[in-house]
């Protein structure tokens, strides 16, 4: 990777602690604009690889640039990166507008000034009015959009968040999901925030870095994650995916099932030859289960039910030993035969 | 209209609980607040005598600039060290980071007469000076505020040490990078953000130096030369049997005591807020080969300092009596200092009383605060702030103003004003013993049931265990890591008590401190050291079962 990119440019970074490689080799940019999410199950290096380009971290071998700058070596006050704490970090001693002041404070900012920018920060992140409160007095939801508020009054070349939606209840979390990006959007900088959920991802990144065990397995946008992933790994992580052995023949795949060959088509293919075997990832969107003899049908037995409002979700057996959802409306009865079909194309991966 | 059930339910247990702290009230009321009235009624008429004497009026100025200057050395030596130990890693950083706490192990009076070993006219570390500089006089004179305000410094920052080290262990690491990652310099990062942050540890440090160092007495009344102080004055006046003057003394000081208690209190309220986090701060490795050279020779020299009392002190313990004269180090050795203690009636005597009085307070103490702690913490019942506020209340009494107390109130058997006659009898310090570490005992137990489940008793209960079952079966078993700690500390407090004892002591009950301040009277060195070093080591055992039970019970 060149270092001529505009923007953030992560190059090969590598971070070994006490003999295990927590970040190996990861590459990834984020260009003028983006909005980048580091998604990874705990463990997955995400956060280190976050505080290395923040310079709370150093790695061991590689080079972090910002603009075509090394900043490898540059201490984290020196970046002009805006940083959003998972817990927040906010100053428990100090005001909300003090708080979202302090790095204008240590800009040199004149009093006058920085309370002004501060409170316009806080009116933007819909604080308005509540600078004078203690940080303990706010709610989590309203301490995460102050870390903002804090992180982004600076103008920050980058703006760097750390699970930002972990310390919020899930109904919160799904507003608050909207609103992130829309105020990540509306600040112009460019954000690179750490995740271990894939529906934040989803909701808020431009594109997705997924890390696992140190390593970047994919770095697409969401729909090629979703739609086109690499390898078993990606396919296992993003969606609700089963995966079944099968063998590619053209546009098409043979799965076994029970001694019958089935063929399924494919949506994406990459890095399988013709006659390779590998796996078709199958999503519960992807199958229904089948109230009519049209197509190629495979038998089920249904070993669970879970009733999920607008439907119901089965949990089917395939002859194979195989276990999958399935959404339906209707009404089965556990330990029933039913025969389910695919109804779109699916992506197969090595 | 009928009373519903639950109500009576829950008004009968506060009922039985304010029944079962009545005694404990009475006890404190007794021996603590009856007391104390009792001064403070005699003072009455020798106010304007208090006034008037230039002494004392300079013994109260002493008292306050002592401690002030007490608190400002501790601050300067405990906080760079806490934040030297907790932060950076650099080769000899555990050595130092154990010996830091050796100050704590020198019972007060052992403190100072260590130090008198080492840095007084005829101390090694004088002599050795005066020699190397080839001075006809000693360098300097150990007495004087200065002196005073030395030994302080050595013995008290320990407080500062460990209470700044805690709450960086506490720290959430994330707001310092926070300020960095904001922009602001090493400078406005601890001037904006850390210290503020520490102020609860280092304000509730520098009050228990204040209070510390406003009531001592040992390193006054040894080599305070011509200072006057407040605790010493006290001893004074009771000599001269102008025991009046005495109770003017004693208000006077205890006043000043709590209203730096207050003051403190205020100065912390004013920053309430919780900055406790789940720490995570790394310790950060100095890598500059200058630093780690420079760092490891300073830990080396300070571990030093902190070390040479106790050498010295066991040292001189077996140097032979009366054979140091102008010697550097004591020129003969025996072991006959020790055999002497266990052999000879006369020294065998002080070591019995102190541990059988020490045995005895930390028996009632146990007794009263495992009562006072369960009641404070498990219950509520009209009555409990007050239980709890004079529990803690001896903690904010200097110990002269204590002894000063007990001497008003246990001097006659007079029933109808509640006076019995223990003054002059053995019992007297037991009891002096008790009302001391009444607090800490209390603190540490009510620590330990403050963690545990409050739903516990109630479940036990609900299981079908009776009152009795349920405390010894639950309640009993979590308060057990602050039993054990509070007993060793009080013991250990009251082996070596000095202040009150030198008060309230007969020559039937003396205990170690004082036949200590006899024999070095007598220039008997090597004895008084034995004794001391006994008295070390006693509280390095007590320490290390402490820690033991405490792991034990992980």
């Amino acid at each position: 990777m060149s270092g001529s990119g505009a923007g953030l440019v992560v190059d090969s970074i590598v971070r070994v602690f006490s003999g295990q490689t927590a970040v190996d080799h990861v590459s990834f940019e984020v260009k003028p604009g983006e909005l980048v999410a580091l998604v990874g199950a705990s463990g997955s290096g995400k956060t280190t690889t976050l505080r290395i380009v923040a310079g709370y971290e150093q790695a061991d071998t590689g080079r972090v640039l910002y603009d075509g700058q090394d900043i490898t070596r540059l201490g984290p006050s020196k970046r002009d990166f805006g940083m959003v704490f998972q817990h927040y970090a906010l100053f428990p001693h100090m005001s909300v507008a003090e708080n979202v002041a302090f790095g204008l404070e240590a800009r040199g900012v004149s009093r006058s000034e920085r309370m002004q920018r501060a409170s316009a920060a806080l009116d933007r992140v819909g604080l308005g009015g509540k600078g004078a409160r203690m940080v303990q007095q706010l709610s989590g939801g309203e301490q995460q959009r102050v870390a903002l508020a804090r992180a982004a009054v600076i103008e920050p070349r980058l703006l760097l968040l750390d699970e930002p939606l972990s310390n919020l209840d899930p109904t919160l979390r799904q507003s608050t999901r909207d609103e992130l990006r829309t105020t990540l959007k509306e600040s112009k900088a460019p954000a690179l925030f750490v995740t271990h959920d894939q529906d934040d991802a989803f909701a808020i990144a431009d594109r997705i870095v997924l890390l696992s065990r140190g390593r970047v397995l994919q770095d697409g946008s969401p729909e090629d994650l979703y739609d086109r992933p690499a390898t078993r790994d990606v396919a296992m992580f993003i969606g609700h995916a089963t995966l079944i052995p099968a063998r590619r023949t053209g546009d098409f795949a043979t799965v076994s099932i029970a001694g019958a060959m089935h063929r399924v088509v494919l949506s994406s293919f990459t890095g399988i030859a013709d006659g390779e075997t590998g796996a078709v990832v199958l999503r519960p969107e992807a199958v229904e289960i089948a109230r009519d003899d049209g197509g190629d049908q495979w038998s089920a037995t249904v070993i669970a039910r879970r009733f999920a409002g607008a439907q119901f979700v089965y949990r089917l057996r395939l002859d194979a030993d195989i276990v999958f959802d399935v959404a339906s409306r209707e009404r089965i009865e556990t330990g029933a035969a039913v025969a389910v079909r695919v109804t779109r194309p699916v992506p197969m991966v090595p | 209209m009928t009373v519903p059930v639950w109500f009576g339910g829950r008004s009968r247990a506060e009922r039985m609980a304010t029944l079962a702290a009545l005694p404990l009230l009475l006890i404190l009321v007794w021996t603590v607040i009856y007391p104390n009235v009792a001064v403070i009624m005699g003072s009455v008429g020798h106010w304007r005598e208090f006034a008037e004497s230039p002494s004392d009026v300079e013994a109260l100025k002493n008292s306050i600039i002592i401690a002030v200057a007490s608190v400002a050395a501790s601050l300067a030596i405990g906080v760079p060290l806490a934040f030297l130990l907790t932060r950076f890693d650099f080769p000899g950083r555990t050595v130092l980071r154990a010996a830091a706490l050796l100050p704590a192990a020198l019972p007060p009076l052992v403190g100072v007469i260590s130090f008198l070993f080492l840095y007084g006219d005829t101390g090694v570390i004088t002599r050795v000076v005066q020699i190397a500089l080839r001075l006809k006089d000693v360098p300097w004179h150990l007495n004087g505020i200065g002196a005073i305000i030395f030994i302080h410094a050595y013995t008290m920052y320990v407080y500062v040490y460990l209470f700044v080290s805690a709450g960086l262990e506490r720290y959430e690491a994330s707001l310092d990078e926070a300020a960095i990652g904001l922009g602001a310099g090493t400078l406005r990062r601890l001037t904006r953000v850390t210290l503020p942050l520490l102020t609860p540890a280092i304000a509730g440090s520098a009050l228990l130096v204040f209070m510390s160092a406003l009531g001592s007495f040992s390193a006054p009344y040894v080599f305070g030369g011509g200072v006057r102080v407040l605790s010493t004055q006290i001893l004074n006046s009771k000599l001269n049997d102008a025991i009046g003057l005495a109770y003017v003394e004693t208000t006077v000081l205890a006043i000043s005591a709590v209203a730096g208690l207050l003051l403190f209190r205020w100065l912390e309220g004013k920053r309430a807020y919780v900055a406790a986090g789940k720490g995570g701060a790394s310790r950060q490795p100095v890598r500059s080969r200058w630093a780690r050279i420079g760092l490891a020779t300073s830990a080396a020299l300070i571990v030093l300092v902190l070390v040479l009392p106790h050498l010295m002190i066991v040292l001189v313990s077996f140097a032979k009596d009366g054979a140091w004269t102008t010697q550097v180090l004591p020129p003969e050795y025996t072991t006959h200092n020790y055999a002497g203690l266990f052999t000879e009636n006369q020294l065998w005597t002080p070591i019995r009383n102190s541990i059988v009085m020490s045995l005895l307070a930390t028996a009632g103490n146990v007794v009263f605060c495992v009562a006072g702690a369960y009641l404070i913490v498990t219950r509520k019942f009209s009555g409990r702030r007050l239980l709890e506020a004079l529990v803690a209340l001896p903690w904010a009494i200097p110990g002269t103003a204590i002894a000063l107390g007990l001497l008003a109130t246990f001097n006659k058997n007079d029933l109808s004003t509640g006076k019995v006659l223990l003054v002059g009898t053995f019992w007297i310090l037991p009891l002096a013993y008790f009302v001391r570490d009444i607090p800490l005992v209390s603190q540490a137990v009510e620590g330990s049931l403050k963690q545990m489940d409050p739903s516990l008793e109630p479940a036990a209960r609900g299981l079908g265990a009776s009152w009795w079952m349920a405390v010894r079966r639950v309640v009993l078993p979590a308060a057990r890591p602050g039993i054990v700690a509070g007993a060793l500390l009080a013991c250990v407090t009251a082996v070596g008590e000095f202040v009150a004892s030198i008060v309230l002591y007969t020559h039937g009950n003396r205990p170690i401190s004082i036949e200590i301040l006899a024999q070095l009277r007598s220039y008997a060195f090597g004895t008084a050291s034995a004794y001391s070093a006994l008295l070390i080591g006693l509280v390095l055992i007590m320490a290390l079962a402490a820690r033991f039970a405490e792991s034990r019970m992980q």
